[in-house]
């Protein structure tokens, strides 16, 4: 997809704005042969292929094996509604270049806040000092690659209006209070993020992608005989503005009021180990932990992590499928091109129980002999790259629901979540449930809340003994944290039964 | 750029705010530039370093707030018509009667002492000193013991410039720098690879701590050999000095304006009551020679003030800024923590544990969230099992669970070990009666 230049120089009025003044067009291939598309990209970010490879040139005179630049121009527009008026607005620009040479495993990195030559040149001279023999670099010839769409948009956001958006941030709040008298606050927020990178490489790759993406969240409080509660919904795709409908409100506001009503009466369950019932959708949080995060092959690579020894080995029953994917449509979590411009691609980690792939970047792929799986993510411009999970979800299996609940004496069902954690080398992962309920004598009965679970990772994965075929992609707002870089992800799981993880409580 | 191009470029910012619509207009403008050097297997692994700037310009026009911000300051036309935007989106904005900067009465006026927080030798220290000090760290353990698998040694340092002016009479700015050195060992046990790290930072070069950070990392992946959990109960919790934070973060979080307006505090309407055991008292002092949070103003300009916060269990303050104040026509303090200090006990860790009959020495948490409107908690913790004033075990994959408006009533012990390298300076704490969930 390529920028429509005079609508993205137009955008006056667009949330609380979210313009960026360019000069006039640049005439910026004179020799080469550029798409309309790249071209435009070039253009935006005031550069030419002759600059890129002046700047590559430099960036690998110390004799780098490789090196790429990242230019990125994000604009983020949001809206906060507080005590039942949308009265809080905040727009960002934000623009750069980071600069990456890799000298074996070795990284340099530096960024610019600007695309100015002279800046590109100097930062570009700081991150070639990773390697120290210099070398006249050779350019190798730019090259484009098709790259596939999955986040069409149908209303960009950069065309999308104030005015437009501030009715729909309203009925969030108004239908909350309509739904439950014991609704006390409301607060709703609204954010729009579009992203405009363009990529290339010492190796010729010249590409871009434009990356929108759209939240939309409410915290909901109610008051029931002196007790106050809270609870959160949200949904976040990459979709453009056709994302706010007034099906998703009512979706947003119905859940609030749900989750939050649960609340009260909920109390704690025994502490100790107990079967734990994951629920369908974002119970993908035991997965992106437990398994998810110690498959990266950054951790794998020096031998940090707990499964740095298990690649081809059984490390699960034979029905579990654990997929990590990047091309799920308008998944939070989705990419057309990871960070380093490969292809994002559909990865089985586990097939039929076995362990079959990490999760690599351009470095560990290097490093094991494999090919890229497109996992190379950055939070921005100003980060290098590192492995990093996109969706990460498990297959149907072979049990139903019923039967996995109806199969637990004594233990907890749970299926809203807040966050969670892992210690990649010891294994010891944990999420924390908002809300669930006590599983008695093979029945639902009791709600339980605001309890930790941990668990140890390649146990709790052999100790996955049924998994069920209602598989669900998690809604909400997920966002990964690794290295102090923050990323947006999916995840998604079938109902399963963890024979035992230790669950926080009161003791008897 | 220097502090005055800073200024000059805030300046000319907010007076065209206040020319195109906005009647009152705040203008800030950062600078950061950092550098990092990791090494690995005696190697440089990464280089990096970073130089951000940017601005953030907070505007109200007819009643209205918004808010923007930009790393691209310098090209004043782009600007000018981001402002300019900005004010006529606010307009579609609800009125909010109550979003106003602060009383210019309650600006700092800059005739605060010097906080020594900037070390004037930053920019000439020697880049090859810098990659020397990571490796000398990695060197104190790579290939000391069979049972390491990965070393990670890093040196950190960065320096910030800010500088901050509202329509409404205020000036300041403020200058930071810092150093710190880290290191990370990670151990085989059996399956499992423990880890450790250790680290210690400084604003001043001169001051920053070399020695020892690769084995206190090593010592402390060592410990957890052989971690294990043990059963569930209710035991003695000691809380190392260096995690203490954690037990006080959720509590600091429901003093806070927004918290309490909102209805998302456990605290609404404690002033002055009990939250906490006799030897809980905390004191926020912003005017601490050197200290980590230190500051003569806060986020929005306010002179920042020596604050009680809780003495000997009595609550005395809540953070409140000037919306908070106003939406709850309460006086407002500040936005948000300086340093807190936490009036130390007599003895050591040691000594602290010589006390304990038998009780889980907590050194670091896994995970685990609390609820903010009713201050129920639970958290994945790893430590040692303590039996008669020993360390016996080391226990992991365990959870804590309870309620903070209980736990700090259950203080019964107050370490003197308080860390002055961080703003928080907090002693290590012994709770009583926690809830730990093992087998």
């Amino acid at each position: 997809m390529s920028i429509d230049r005079r609508n993205f120089i137009k955008t006056g009025g667009a949330a609380v704005a979210g313009t960026m003044v360019l000069p006039p067009l640049l005439k910026s291939c004179q020799n080469i042969q550029i798409s309309p598309d790249v071209k435009s990209y070039l253009d935006h970010f005031e550069v030419t292929p002759e600059t890129l490879q002046k700047v590559i040139s430099e960036a690998m005179s110390k004799g780098g094996d490789y090196a790429d630049l990242f230019f990125e121009h994000t604009i983020s527009n949001s809206l906060g509604l507080e005590d039942g008026k949308v009265n809080s607005a905040h727009s960002n620009i934000d623009y750069g270049v980071g600069i990456r040479v890799l000298k074996g495993d070795q990284t340099g990195f530096a960024y610019t806040e600007s695309t100015n030559l002279q800046d590109m040149l100097k930062v570009a001279k700081t991150a070639a000092n990773i390697a120290n023999d210099p070398v006249t670099f050779k350019e190798s010839d730019i090259f484009e690659k098709s790259i596939p769409n999955y986040y069409k948009v149908s209303q960009k956001w950069e065309n999308s209006t104030i005015e437009e958006k501030i009715p729909f941030v309203q009925k969030v709040n108004d239908r909350l209070f309509e739904l439950d008298e014991k609704v006390s606050k409301a607060r709703v927020f609204q954010r729009d993020e579009t992203s405009h990178i363009m990529f290339y490489s010492s190796e010729g790759l010249l590409t871009f992608d434009y990356r929108p993406m759209a939240t939309l969240g409410v915290v909901c409080v109610m008051e029931k005989d002196g007790k106050i509660e809270n609870d959160y919904s949200a949904r976040s795709v990459r979709r453009g503005f056709e994302f706010m409908t007034d099906d998703v409100v009512e979706e947003l506001a119905r859940e609030a009021v749900k989750k939050t009503n649960f609340l009260f009466g909920a109390r704690k369950p025994k502490a100790g180990e107990l079967p734990v019932v994951l629920g369908a959708g974002g119970s993908g949080i035991l997965l992106h932990e437990a398994m998810g995060h110690p498959f990266e092959a950054d951790f794998n690579r020096k031998g940090e992590s707990i499964f740095s020894d298990k690649m081809g080995k059984s490390i699960a029953k034979d029905f579990i499928n654990i997929v990590e994917d990047g091309t799920m449509e308008y998944n939070r979590g989705a990419l057309n091109i990871d960070d380093e411009g490969n292809d994002v691609k559909k990865v089985y980690l586990v097939k039929d129980g076995v362990l079959e792939s990490y999760l690599h970047d351009r470095i560990s792929a290097k490093h094991y002999g494999v090919e890229p799986t497109g996992n190379g993510r950055r939070q921005s411009f100003r980060y290098m790259p590192i492995p990093r999970m996109r969706i990460t979800y498990m297959e149907n299996g072979p049990h139903t629901t019923d039967d996995i609940i109806s199969s637990v004496d004594y233990g907890v069902y749970v299926d809203n979540f807040t966050n969670g954690q892992v210690k990649i080398g010891a294994g010891d992962f944990t999420f924390f449930v908002k809300s669930g309920t006590l599983i008695e004598n093979g029945k639902l009965t009791e709600p339980i809340k605001d309890i930790n679970i941990i668990g140890n990772g390649p146990q709790a994965l052999a100790d996955i003994t049924m998994a069920a075929g209602d598989y669900k992609t998690a809604t909400g707002t997920w966002t990964c944290g690794k290295g102090g870089q923050s990323v947006p992800v999916g995840m998604g799981l079938p109902s399963v039964l963890v024979k035992k993880l230790t669950v926080g409580g009161t003791s008897a | 750029m220097t502090k005055d191009e800073k200024y000059s470029i805030a300046k000319w910012a907010m007076e065209h705010a206040v020319q195109n619509g906005a009647q009152q207009a705040r203008v800030s403008i950062y600078n950061n530039n950092s550098s990092q050097i990791e090494v690995r297997e005696e190697k440089i692994d990464k280089l990096q370093e970073s130089n951000r700037s940017g601005m953030q310009i907070n505007l109200y026009v007819d009643n209205k707030y918004s808010s923007i911000s930009t790393n691209r300051i310098t090209n004043k036309e782009e600007l000018g018509k981001f402002i300019v935007e900005a004010i006529a989106g606010t307009k579609y904005l609800a009125e909010d009667e109550f979003r106003t900067l602060p009383d210019p009465k309650r600006y700092y006026k800059g005739d605060g002492p010097d906080l020594k927080s900037m070390d004037p030798k930053f920019t000439s220290v020697d880049p090859q000193q810098k990659v020397k000090d990571a490796f000398a760290l990695e060197k104190e353990v790579f290939g000391s013991d069979e049972r390491i698998i990965s070393v990670s040694a890093s040196y950190r340092d960065g320096m910030s410039g800010s500088v901050m002016v509202a329509s409404n009479g205020f000036k300041g700015d403020t200058e930071n720098t810092y150093y710190s050195l880290s290191a990370s060992v990670s151990v085989t046990d059996g399956e499992a690879r423990p880890s450790g790290n250790w680290y210690e930072s400084s604003i001043f070069n001169d001051e920053l701590i070399r020695k020892d950070i690769g084995k206190k990392a090593l010592k402390r992946a060592l410990d957890r050999l052989g971690q294990a959990k043990i059963g569930s109960g209710k035991m003695p919790m000691i809380v190392e000095n260096k995690v203490a934070g954690n037990s006080l973060g959720p509590l600091i979080s429901a003093l806070n304006g927004y918290a309490i307006q909102q209805k998302q505090s456990f605290l609404i309407g404690m002033k002055g009551e009990r939250i906490g055991s006799d030897l809980m008292t905390i004191v926020d002092d912003p005017f601490i020679v050197s200290g980590r949070g230190s500051r003569l103003f806060d986020s929005e300009g306010m002179a920042t003030k020596k604050m009680p916060l809780v003495e000997n269990g009595i609550l005395k303050n809540y953070y409140i800024d000037t919306y908070y104040g106003k939406k709850l026509e309460m006086e407002a303090t500040t936005g948000g923590t300086t340093n807190l200090v936490f009036k130390p006990g007599e003895k050591d860790l040691e000594g602290l544990l010589a006390d304990i009959d038998r009780g889980i020495l907590v050194t670091g948490f896994n995970g685990g969230n609390n609820n903010g409107a009713t201050g129920d908690f639970s958290y994945g913790i790893e430590g040692f099992l303590v039996e008669k004033g020993k360390r016996i075990q080391p226990v992991a994959e365990m959870n804590i669970t309870g309620s903070f408006k209980q736990l700090w009533k259950d203080l019964v012990a107050v370490g003197n070990d308080v860390d002055p390298s961080r703003s928080w300076r907090l002693p290590s704490l012994v709770f009583d009666n926690v809830d730990f969930s093992g087998i």
